[in-house]
């Protein structure tokens, strides 16, 4: 019998092999409003949302959404304030993807939101082993400017960033 | 004559000439005359091939001319003779006599142990002599084994490759009988023919000679194995041709060619099975496809036998690949491969003793996929779901086997899992097995798992139609319409519950998916079942219809109506329905013309719509449509001229069916009733419509005593009322068959014309305007034409120069300009400068801008395919080639104050031109197109935007020589104050990605920066177009992208 092929993470086998996936989000429904040329639009929960849950998943060819680890419920974003909270839910608690998947949504808000944000990204409390290192990594704008220089890291980084073909 | 041209050919001091005459091989250019003694000695073997053509000599004649050189000890000087007279044989080989050919064959063969520089034209002479019909048999065979015995040809070169792949495709189409004498040697001896040929030339001759070895029953001996081999070790092909390649010979024919070979014969499958089930675990996407695709090919062929010893390996690859594929593409071909393997084990005919692997196939396919079907959150659910589908679907035998297994369980799964998207899942899994059943057609008594199913299978569906999720119920609407359409399924009973429930989900539903979807569920359904539904569902409409509820909100009431409304035009599907629900939107639009209420305008619009969506349905039944016709046209007539009527008398004004949105709404309602009229009964009906509106003849309406006469045509303050009616008259006299004759036609016509240029209101004469135009479009060409277009040149001019009606004219202008536009007429070019000429008056200027999308535009309700009219298809591409050098000349001579007239008439023009067309064009007005950027009128600057985004993906190349100015332009117009502008102009700027990044580079950090400011735009459609443009950039020569 042949054996399991590679996956499209690396030779290695899938550390998670059938996850549980989870529905998409239709697209956001255009508003009158949002056709209106004068009034404003707030910056609002599912907008956040919607930058981020089509990441791609650095190991399946699903998104973070399809994925469940992010979730709607999980933004929180203040406006007027110019803050962004975001937590992420590894699919397993020893997920050795979990620091990769934060970077991504991190480079995914500083590239697609105005710079008055401060962004918070880490993983939702008791969903990892390592939580405490990952959520400090990712808080530490010098490590995260630090691993973006790193062509390797950059590349995975960009891939799950780039629109699925 | 001959020594002299001889002497001259072959004298030895003359260089060694190589030509080819063969006009079918033209390879490379070493092979033609190189120099002034080239075409010298194709003229000479002109003269000598010739000679022997008509007969002033024969060949044995030039052979003893040439024997001294056949015969000299220089193998140049030989090769030279052979060479010329391999040459004259090629042009000369069916003048031969059969005694000639012998000796020549006997010669050649003789030739084949010559020096290795004589054989090439030793095998061109060969090659002569197998297309001569007069061969005598044996000498064919005798040939092939000299080759054989004789010639190394993989050591040849690859023309002289050719030439043998040539003899022996000659000598198969000709002399098979012979061949097929030699036994398997003939395939032996091919065999080392072509073992390691590497030319693409050569290989697609070759593959097709093993075909036709095959197809054609040579014996292959004991040599199958070697066979396969010596094709098979290209699998998968891997070629790609290089640029410039003259041969255009493309990797794909050289995969089917092969594909051809390797599935040609059974007696391959013991090798090709193994070799496919290696290669569908290649890393390379293309080699898996080709793998997947082969085995596709194969089954076609291949009976229980051949596939016996490798199922198990061939269904473990297959899942492997579909349960852990990213690629759609992969997951397709491996699905169709499965579906190959189901239909070929299903076909196979069983002897008494061997046992049916179709069974044990299914029963491993079922043992591996059936537990995944139970986990409807986990990935493998669909990969799993579609791997049974793909079997099922093979033949009725396996889905029953499937089915069997798998429709209960997904039964007791829904029944199991509450959470609605779980059940979705599950009832979108069993969607998929009950559309297979539809392709067997009617439902078996005796076999069928799903009948014996029903009253489950019915519960389930039921149930996911009152369930709270809307996309649940939308797949149980997608269920129901499977099952009623699988005849014979549905008891009656059942049928009058899934009537219910459609009624209920088309009225009550809250959510306007689910209510559409019903409504859809019940046309479809209707002419499978006329009599419940035009029994149970339209009576309840008509119910609904007219109820006056009081309880509830008007709110409430009011979309109730509407509902109604749309689903009896939904299910109008069927001639009997159309019968009972026409009359019930009639009487309900006689209700609501009637009732006070001031604002029922848009209850009217509400009912047109659904007439006209009935109007669309029956087009296509003759019998319906006359109907339709006759039932509906004179009513809505009668109505808008009673309510005319009213209006005169008693000046009673907002009367509802006169507005212009209500005509407009009755407009498609007429001509869809139309359009689909066989030629008599329209000019029957036509025969009463032009007297309404010319001499007021209303005997044909219904309830027609009137309190004063019907004349639109005429003068008068208070006929303001009647004449708007025009647009009824339009909508039938332009939507009729080009070959039925309008009465009174000229008359008509000259009224039009009238109306059209005195009328102050500009609805009518708007419309006078457009039914005018409609009918010189279909006007035939003569004298009476250009009488009537006279007149109306005549008219337009002088109010056109000055005037209280400038507007007027120019409306009447430009939809005549239109009419003859589309059927080429050549006053259209006239017609068409007077409006460039207009383009700089200061007054008409904009007007006369924005009518050039009126002219490139399909209009909705006039002068367009569907209503008949005189459309030439080409019609954009030649008023873009007439008319926009004439724009850009005014553009530059224009007054500044009016230029951008100009590049909004050209923006309309390019916005409408198909774009293969606009790429081609794009050199000469690209530098328009930027300067149009800087145009301050914003839909100058949208139509340019958007003209310029689809060339930046498409004509890269020449866009970047202007990356310059269009990343400027681009970025300055991400701030314009009109968010359409913005929008526009970032999605311009993220195409821009698609130049080529060393273009892009030197740009990449002040495009980023630029674009960080659209992130923070007040819209969120700014924003949304600005975060995937940035994201674009960044990516842009990083690595990963």
């Amino acid at each position: 019998m042949v054996g399991p092929g590679p996956g499209p993470g690396g030779g290695a086998p899938l550390e998670n092999a059938n996850p549980l996936i989870y529905r998409r989000s239709g697209e956001r429904p255009v508003t009158a409003r949002e056709e209106d040329d004068e009034l404003p639009d707030t910056i609002d929960d599912r907008e956040i949302f919607d930058l981020i849950r089509s990441i791609n998943d650095p190991e399946h060819p699903l998104t973070l959404e399809e994925l469940n680890v992010v979730e709607q419920v999980r933004v929180k974003v203040n406006d007027a304030e110019s803050t962004v909270a975001v937590e992420f839910t590894p699919t397993i608690p020893h997920c050795s993807m979990a620091t990769l998947i934060g970077l991504s949504i991190k480079v995914k808000l500083l590239r697609s939101l105005p710079e008055r944000f401060k962004l918070d990204v880490h993983i939702t409390p008791g969903t990892h082993a390592s939580e405490h290192a990952v959520n400090k990594q990712l808080a530490d704008k010098e490590r995260v400017a630090a691993a973006l220089e790193n062509s390797h890291l950059l590349e995975v980084v960009n891939q799950c960033l780039s629109a699925r073909s | 004559m001959a020594p002299s041209v001889l002497s001259k050919v072959l004298a030895p001091s003359q260089p060694f000439p190589l030509w080819c005459q063969d006009p079918s091989w033209h390879p490379s250019p070493v092979l033609c005359p190189t120099d002034g003694l080239g075409a010298s000695l194709v003229h000479s073997l002109y003269l000598l091939s010739s000679g022997v053509k008509d007969g002033s000599w024969t060949v044995l004649q030039l052979v003893e001319a040439l024997g001294s050189c056949l015969e000299s000890t220089d193998p140049r000087t030989r090769g030279r003779g052979i060479q010329l007279l391999s040459q004259v044989l090629l042009q000369c080989y069916s003048l031969l006599q059969e005694k000639e050919v012998l000796h020549l064959v006997l010669f050649y063969e003789n030739r084949l142990q010559d020096h290795h520089l004589v054989i090439p034209s030793v095998l061109q002479g060969l090659r002569a002599l197998s297309m001569c019909e007069v061969l005598s048999s044996g000498l064919s065979v005798s040939v092939l084994k000299a080759i054989f015995q004789e010639v190394h040809v993989q050591s040849l070169l690859q023309l002289d490759r050719h030439t043998v792949y040539s003899i022996i495709t000659n000598f198969m189409s000709t002399r098979e009988e012979e061949l097929k004498g030699l036994g398997a040697d003939f395939t032996f001896g091919f065999i080392q023919v072509m073992d390691g040929e590497k030319d693409p030339r050569n290989l697609l001759v070759a593959f097709q000679i093993v075909r036709d070895l095959i197809a054609k029953n040579y014996a292959l001996g004991p040599f199958v194995e070697e066979l396969f081999e010596v094709t098979s070790c290209y699998f998968p092909i891997d070629f790609t041709p290089p640029p410039n390649d003259p041969h255009g010979i493309q990797r794909e024919d050289l995969i089917l060619s092969l594909r051809a070979v390797l599935t040609s014969t059974p007696q391959f499958a013991e090798f090709l099975l193994p070799l496919l089930i290696e290669k569908m675990d290649s890393d390379l996407q293309s080699a898996k496809l080709d793998s997947l695709q082969t085995l596709t090919a194969c089954c076609a062929i291949y009976g229980q036998k051949e596939l016996q010893e490798f199922l198990p390996s061939l269904w473990s690859s297959l899942r492997r690949e579909v349960f852990q594929t990213a690629s759609e593409k992969v997951e397709a071909e491996c699905l169709a491969a499965l579906h190959a393997l189901s239909a070929c084990l299903s076909r196979s005919v069983l002897s008494s003793d061997t046992e049916d692997l179709l069974d044990s196939f299914l029963s491993s396919i079922l043992q591996d996929c059936r537990h995944h079907l139970c986990e409807p959150d986990m990935k493998l659910v669909w990969p799993s779901a579609k791997l049974l589908q793909a079997v099922a679907g093979a033949s009725l035998r396996a889905y029953h086997h499937v089915t069997r297994s798998v429709l209960p369980l997904l039964l007791e799964q829904y029944s199991k899992h509450s959470q609605s998207s779980q059940r979705r899942t599950i009832l979108e899994m069993l969607l998929g097995f009950l559309e297979l059943q539809q392709k067997w057609g009617h439902v078996e008594e005796d076999e069928s798992t799903l009948l014996s199913l029903r009253a489950p299978v019915c519960s389930v569906v039921f149930s996911a139609l009152t369930d709270p999720s809307v996309q649940l119920q939308l797949v149980g609407i997608r269920a129901l319409t499977v099952l009623g359409s699988l005849q014979g399924f549905l008891s009656p009973s059942d049928l009058e519950l899934v009537v219910d429930h459609l009624i209920h989900l088309a009225l009550r539903e809250e959510d306007s998916q689910s209510s559409e979807a019903a409504m859809e569920a019940a046309g479809s359904l209707a002419p499978v079942y006329p009599k419940v539904f035009s029994g149970r569902m339209v009576p309840r409409l008509e119910e609904e219809l007219q109820s006056e509820r009081e309880q509830e909100s008007s709110r409430d009431h009011c979309s109730l109506r509407q509902r109604c409304l749309q689903a009896l035009a939904a299910v109008s599907t069927h001639t009997s329905i159309v019968r009972e629900t026409v009359p019930v939107l009639l009487q309900h639009l006689w209700k609501v013309h009637k009732g006070s209420e001031a604002g029922n305008a848009q209850d009217i619009v509400s009912v047109c719509q659904s007439l006209h969506r009935v109007a669309l349905q029956c087009q296509q039944d003759a019998e319906g449509c006359w109907y339709y016709h006759q039932t509906v046209v004179p009513c809505l007539l009668a109505m808008a001229v009673q309510a005319a009527m009213q209006e005169s008398t008693h000046s009673l004004l907002g009367k509802a069916l006169l507005e212009e949105e209500v005509l407009a709404a009755m407009v498609p309602v007429i001509s869809a009733a139309t359009t689909h009229l066989s030629p008599e009964l329209a000019a029957q009906s036509v025969s009463h419509v032009v007297p309404l509106f010319l001499d007021g003849e209303v005997s044909f309406l219904p309830q027609n005593s009137f309190p004063c006469s019907f004349q639109p045509f005429e003068d008068g303050e208070c006929l303001e009322a009647q004449r708007r009616l025009v647009a009824l008259l339009m909508a039938l006299v332009c939507s009729l068959p080009r070959n039925v004759a309008i009465p009174q036609q000229e008359r008509l016509l000259r009224e039009l014309l009238a109306l059209s240029c005195s009328c102050d209101c500009p609805f009518t004469a708007t419309t006078a305007a457009k039914c005018f135009a409609g009918l010189v479009n279909k006007h035939p060409a003569g004298q009476q034409l250009d009488e009537i277009l006279q007149l109306a040149v005549n008219r337009m001019e002088p109010s056109l120069a000055e005037g209280p009606r400038r507007t007027q004219a120019l409306t009447l202008l430009l939809w005549v300009t239109k009419a003859l536009v589309l059927r080429y007429h050549p006053l259209s070019s006239h017609l068409t400068d007077k409006l460039l000429g207009l383009l700089g008056d200061a007054e008409l200027g904009p007007a006369v801008a924005d009518g050039f999308s009126l002219l490139m535009a399909k209009s909705p309700d006039v002068l367009h395919k569907g209503c008949h009219a005189d459309v030439r298809i080409m019609f954009r591409q030649r008023f873009f080639t007439d008319n926009v050098p004439k724009l850009v000349q005014g553009f530059y001579k224009a007054d500044p104050d009016v230029k951008a007239n100009y590049l909004k008439g050209l923006s309309h023009v390019l916005n409408h031109l198909p774009k293969p067309v606009l790429v081609t064009e794009l050199p000469t007005l690209l530098s328009l197109l930027l300067e149009a950027l800087s145009c301050s009128d914003h839909v100058v600057q949208l139509s340019t935007l958007s003209c310029l985004q689809p060339l930046l993906l498409e004509a890269p190349q020449i866009m970047s020589l202007h990356i310059d100015t269009l990343v400027t332009k681009f970025l300055s117009l991400t701030s314009s104050p009109t968010m359409a502008v913005r929008i526009a102009a970032l999605r311009c700027a993220h195409a821009l990605t698609s130049l080529p990044t060393t273009v892009l580079l030197p740009y990449k950090a002040r495009v980023i920066r630029a674009l960080a400011k659209p992130l923070d735009d007040k819209k969120r459609l700014v924003r949304k177009e600005a975060v995937a443009a940035r994201g674009e950039w960044f990516l842009l020569g990083s690595p990963g992208r």
